[in-house]
Parts: C-alpha cells; structure tokens; sequence
C-alpha cells in the first residue's frame, strides 16, 4: 500500500504513534512535507468527518484521529517553507467577553486542528478588540466565537461591527453555542453558524474554501 | 447488581400456585382431543372421557413440573447458538400473529401479502436487539390452510433467526417439522439446536381445544419447543382481580406443562401467556393496560418460582398508528418485563391489540429494546476506584472524551438508539430534513432492506425448502406459490 495512503487509514483509527512513524518513513522518501500533509493527513480526516456525520463512528473516534493529526503536524510545520502552506486556514476562536463556558469552544479547537487548520485559542472571556487585532496580526481567515449565555451573546456582533470598521471584511465570522442559531448569525452579520463542532469545522471549511 | 421487579411475595405465589392445583384437581380442564385425553388417563391423570376433562392432582403436577428443564436455548438456521432461556435472560421478538400490516404508503391498515412478509424477514433479521423472528402476520396470498406453515417457510428461506411460530391445525404441523428437518438435516440435529418454539395456547377458560393439545404433544415429541400462551381476559374470562385471574392463568398454564412432560419428560418450555383486563367500556382486551403488563410480570415471577423459563406477550401497544401512545405503551412494556426477567418477550412491531404490525413500529422498538437490555445490564463499578487519578486526568486533560477509560467502556455503559430514536440537536435535525419518527423509522426500514443478505444456505437446503412448501400447497389445490423475490 502507498505510504500515503497508509498514513491515512492509521489516522482514520486514531493510532497515533504509527501515523508519526509512518510520517517519518514518508519523509526519510523524500516526499515533500505538504504532500505528507494533504495527501495523507487531510485526506485521513475528510474520511473521518464523512463517517462522524454519518454516525459510522463517535466523537472520541474522531478526537483520537484529531490528535494522531495533531502529532504528525507538529513534525511538518517547521519543514512547510515558503508557499508551501498546505494548512487548510488559519483560525482564531474563543468565547466571548463575559463568557467562561468553553467546552463546545475547546472541542471546536481540537477538531478545527485535527481537520487540518492553524488555530490560535484566545481563551474565554475575550474582548472584541482581541480577536480583531488577532485575526489581523495573524492574517487569519476566520473568527470564530462562542458564547452560551444569552447576555454575552450581543458580544458576537460587536466583533462582527468591529472587523467592518477596520476594514478587515475579508475575515469570515462562525459562532456557535447553546443560545445562538443560524437565524441570529444572519441576524448579526455573521457569515456562519455552526450547530456543534463537527458543524463548525465543516462550516469553516466551507468559507476558506470559498 | 441486575435491576429487577417484583410483585409478588413468595408467601403470595404459594398460595397461588395452591389454588391453581385445587382448579386443576377439582374441576380439570376440558381436553377436546381423545388421543390426548388418553395419553393423560395413561399416565395418572383422571379422565371424564364422557365430559372431556382431565383432572391433575397436586402430586401429578408436582412430578410433571420435575421434570421440565429449567433452561433450555435455541440456535439460528446456520446452528449457533442465539437464546440462552436460563435464569433472568431477556430476549425479544416481533409480536404475532397479526392479519394485518400497517401500509407504509398509505398510512392504512390492510392484509398481508408475500412481498410484505419478506420485507419483515429481510428487516428483522438486521435488527440487532430482536433475537428471533416471529411468524409475526399471515400473508393473505395463499390459501388459508398452508398460512401457517408459509410463514414458517418464508422466514426460513429469507432469515437466519430463530422462529417463534405456530400452527392452526393438526395437519399443519408436519411439513411445519419438515421445513426445520431441511434447515438442519435431521431429527436428532433439530432435537440437539432446536430452531423454533411454538406457541400453544389453552382457551380460556381451562380448555384446551383438539388443535392446541394435538400440537404440544407433536411439537414435544419432535423436540420443538413450546410456550404455553394463557389468555384468562380479567373481568370477564377471568376474576376481575389481578390475583384471580393469576390464579387461572397459572390453572390453564400448568395444565399444559403436565400435558407436554406426560407426552415427553424433559420437553423443553416456557412458561408464556397473553392474559389481558376486559375493557368494559370498549369491549376490547388492552394489551397496553398497565394491569395487563402487571399480569405478566407476575405471572413470570409464578413460572420462575415454579423452575421454568417464561414467555409473555407485553411491549405492543392498542395504537392504531405510530403515535405517542404505541410509543409509551410499548416502552413501558419492555421495560417492566425485562425487569422482571421474562425470558421471551413476544411484543415488538405490534398494534391495534396483537392485530396489526408495522414495520415502522418494529425498527423504533428494535431501539427501545436495546434501551431495555442495557437498563437491566444495571450500574456496575468499572475501574471506578479509586476515583481520585480519573478526576486528576479530567482536570490535566480538560476532557475525558480520549481517555483510555472512556474507550474502554463507553460503548459498554452507554446505548446509543438511533437513527429512529432522535438525539440531534435541532438545527441538526433540521439539516438532515427534520423527518418525523415515522419518516426516520422509513428510512430505516429502506437501508436495512439495502444490506440484506440471504442466508449462506448450500442450494440443495434452498430447494428442499421450496419443494416441501410447494407440495403442501398442492394438497390444498395451490399449484403455484406467489411470486417473490430471488
């Protein structure tokens, strides 16, 4: 079997030690770091998100792939040069000032970089000002935010306003969490609304993509 | 600990099982079948020959219920083992015999027909928490006289479960034998793996009829498993009393152990029933009454005391359609009995009081069923203590959803109905359609009827099976069997 092609069943089953051995072979081949990465890794975990939609599999299956991922990219990131940058996006997240719920944020996280993505975690509690001169800073694609609490929610759209004002438009926004729903993403000016995490990364994956 | 239910005090199933032996002593059951009335006035029973009753002393019932196996197991077409009926073991099958499906189309209830019928096989034999088919309606494509036998046919042509099933007259037994001779190859293997149980049922009150009596003393000299199926109608065929009507069910039940061990000691059975209250309002026998599913659980507490392993008709529901009330009448259903340890649980799929399956209703108490199964697994500690390092895990990991703890046992500590039963959040379900449970439970019906295969029966076994139906149709002037698919 291709050495790709391997990676990736070793990542559909989350064992993550040989998917890094099997990173390390690929290299020792001289196949290039990004191949390794998107034709191994990410395709792995397309396969992973198609069955976690389909109820073929649970979300520790896929949490144990996000963190075989996870492994793997941590030996290819220093090696991506130049525009060499496979990564599907980079997005910052984190649930909104006033806020300290961050389960659902956390598990948006750990799927969001299993998937694939750069993700830079502010934390919870963030101020609006944060993520905009974050997302800026880090030249990011995508926001997203969390809230679940019906009085930090309007937080979500100060963040919206405030990448409009500094002109940062080409910034895509997802939120997500118990009290919000697609309606109020539209709502806010949004651009996404994600139902759970595994909704999340697929919506993000779906705006990067656009 | 496994979670059980109990009704009845032992003090209370004494007295019970007492009174039942003063029935049975003093006024006998009524036998409408010389050849059995013999058999039982051969071996220690009193026989009005005149009258048609048998009367059983206490000593005779005593000595029948020595010598009944307190467990016994069935196996599917292939032989492996698929039921253990010993001790509190639960398992469950559809719900017979019904006239009728309910039309997935048309939302109606109508007669069966052949197709429909290999629909059900080809369904229920995906099901993962019903452990047998069951001859569960009477396709109304053939001639009346070989209804029973086809149904046996059908199911073990399309399915590899076990078959909970029966006969509608004496003649139907043999080639109903002869269908189960073909699957297993000969007597003794059927007798070693029996392949089916076959219900009996008394009429109540104290009868048995020519056809019933006939047939467990056939099925247990074949080997063949029975369950005696009890229906005393509280109130009305019965003492409106919960206790009366135990009391003659147990009279009516042990009549048929004593009548299945004197035909053939160690016959394997269950102790079943479908007794019901009498719905004076509506004149009709509620099988989703609470009363009704009180009965059984306690009339199975009665057959476990007695050393046998039980039957009853309980987890169907009186609704016309899959509405809440099928949903609740069932639930509640399998739960108490498999609380209570019954051992064949003869419900799923049913309607409109034993009269109507549906296949839709099937597919979402497949999934109730397994609710069933994991509550009586209980609450048990695995690797719980000490509790201290999985907190200090939690805590260093912020999450436990990798922990090698949680992969462990998740699947074991936690059931996961679907895709019937809806656990999406809303704009999830919304997504994916928002599709009603009756639209879920379709949809689930069409991918298993995807997946299905057919038995990996050798083509001489396929053949047999066919050439024995088809000649027993052409005794009753059928020349051709109905179509149905390869």
């Amino acid at each position: 079997m291709d050495i790709l092609q391997e990676i990736s069943r070793y990542l559909q089953s989350g064992e993550d030690k040989q998917v890094l051995a099997l990173t390390e072979q690929a290299l020792d081949l001289n196949l290039s770091p990004g191949r390794i990465l998107q034709d191994g890794l990410i395709r792995g975990m397309a396969v992973v998100g198609d069955q976690f939609k389909n109820h073929e599999i649970f979300l520790p299956d896929v949490l144990l792939a996000a963190k075989a991922m996870t492994g793997a990219m941590e030996r290819l990131k220093p090696l991506l040069i130049g525009d060499e940058t496979p990564l599907l996006g980079k997005v910052v997240i984190g649930t909104v000032r006033g806020d300290l719920h961050d389960i659902g944020k956390n598990l948006v996280g750990i799927m969001l970089r299993g998937a694939g993505f750069d993700v830079i975690d502010l934390g919870r509690d963030v101020p609006p000002e944060k993520f905009v001169a974050t997302a800026a800073a880090e030249k990011a694609q995508v926001v997203g935010m969390s809230a679940l609490l019906t009085t930090t929610m309007p937080v979500m759209k100060q963040v919206v306003d405030m990448l409009r004002a500094e002109g940062l438009t080409h910034v895509r926004t997802v939120i997500g969490g118990a009290p919000v729903s697609a309606e109020y993403a539209r709502e806010i000016g949004a651009d996404d609304y994600g139902y759970d995490a595994g909704s999340a990364v697929e919506k993000i994956r779906q705006l990067v993509e656009d | 600990m496994r979670p059980t239910l109990q009704f009845l005090e032992n003090e209370l199933k004494e007295t019970i099982i007492a009174e039942a032996g003063v029935i049975l002593a003093e006024l006998g059951v009524e036998v409408q079948n010389p050849d059995v009335l013999a058999l039982l006035a051969d071996n220690g029973a009193q026989v009005d020959r005149a009258q048609q009753r048998a009367f059983f002393s206490p000593d005779l019932v005593r000595k029948c219920l020595a010598t009944a196996p307190r467990a016994f197991a069935l196996y599917d077409v292939y032989g492996e083992p698929t039921h253990d009926f010993a001790g509190d073991n639960v398992h469950f099958t559809p719900g017979s015999a019904a006239l009728n499906i309910l039309d997935s189309e048309t939302g109606k209830m109508r007669k069966p027909t052949t197709a429909d019928y290999v629909d059900y096989v080809q369904v229920v034999n995906q099901l993962e928490h019903i452990a047998s088919q069951s001859t569960a309606f009477i396709p109304a494509d053939v001639h009346e006289r070989i209804s029973d036998s086809y149904r046996l046919f059908l199911s073990l042509l399309y399915g590899e479960k076990p078959v909970v099933t029966g006969t509608f007259t004496v003649e139907a037994f043999a080639v109903m034998r002869d269908l189960q001779l073909a699957v297993r190859g000969s007597a003794d293997a059927l007798r070693a793996k029996p392949l089916t149980v076959f219900s009996c049922c008394p009429t109540s009150p104290l009868r048995w009829s020519d056809v019933t009596s006939q047939n467990v003393v056939d099925c247990t000299r074949s080997g063949i498993p029975v369950e005696f199926i009890a229906m005393p109608l509280s109130g009305f065929m019965a003492p409106v009393t919960l206790v009366g009507t135990l009391v003659q069910h147990t009279a009516e039940t042990l009549s048929g152990v004593v009548i299945a061990q004197l035909a053939c000691p160690g016959a394997p059975m269950l102790y079943g029933g479908s007794p019901a209250i009498f719905d004076v309002r509506y004149e009709t026998t509620p099988m989703g009454a609470v009363e009704t599913m009180m009965t059984d659980c306690a009339y199975s507490e009665i057959g476990k005391y007695l050393g046998l392993p039980t039957q009853a008709y309980i987890s169907l529901s009186d609704a016309k359609l899959l509405d809440a009330q099928a949903g609740l009448e069932s639930a509640m259903g399998a739960t108490l009995a498999a609380l209570t340890g019954i051992n064949n649980i003869s419900g799923p799929g049913m309607l409109d009081f034993e009269s109507c399956q549906s296949l839709e209703k099937l597919v979402l108490d497949n999934e109730i069923c397994g609710m069933s199964l994991r509550l009586v697994r209980g609450i048990e500690p695995r690797e719980d203590f000490p509790a201290l390092p999985r907190l200090q895990e939690l805590l260093q990991e912020q999450h436990l959803l990798i922990s090698a703890h949680t992969r462990r046992y998740l699947r074991q500590e936690h059931y996961f109905p679907g895709p019937v039963i809806d656990r999406a959040n809303r704009a999830r379900w919304l997504e994916e359609g928002g599709l009603t449970l009756a639209q879920r439970a379709r949809r689930r019906i069409t991918q298993l009827q995807d997946n299905y295969e057919a038995p990996r029966y050798a083509s001489e076994i396929r053949r047999e099976l066919v050439a024995r139906m088809e000649h027993e149709a052409r005794r009753y002037g059928q020349e051709t069997l109905p179509e149905r698919p390869e």
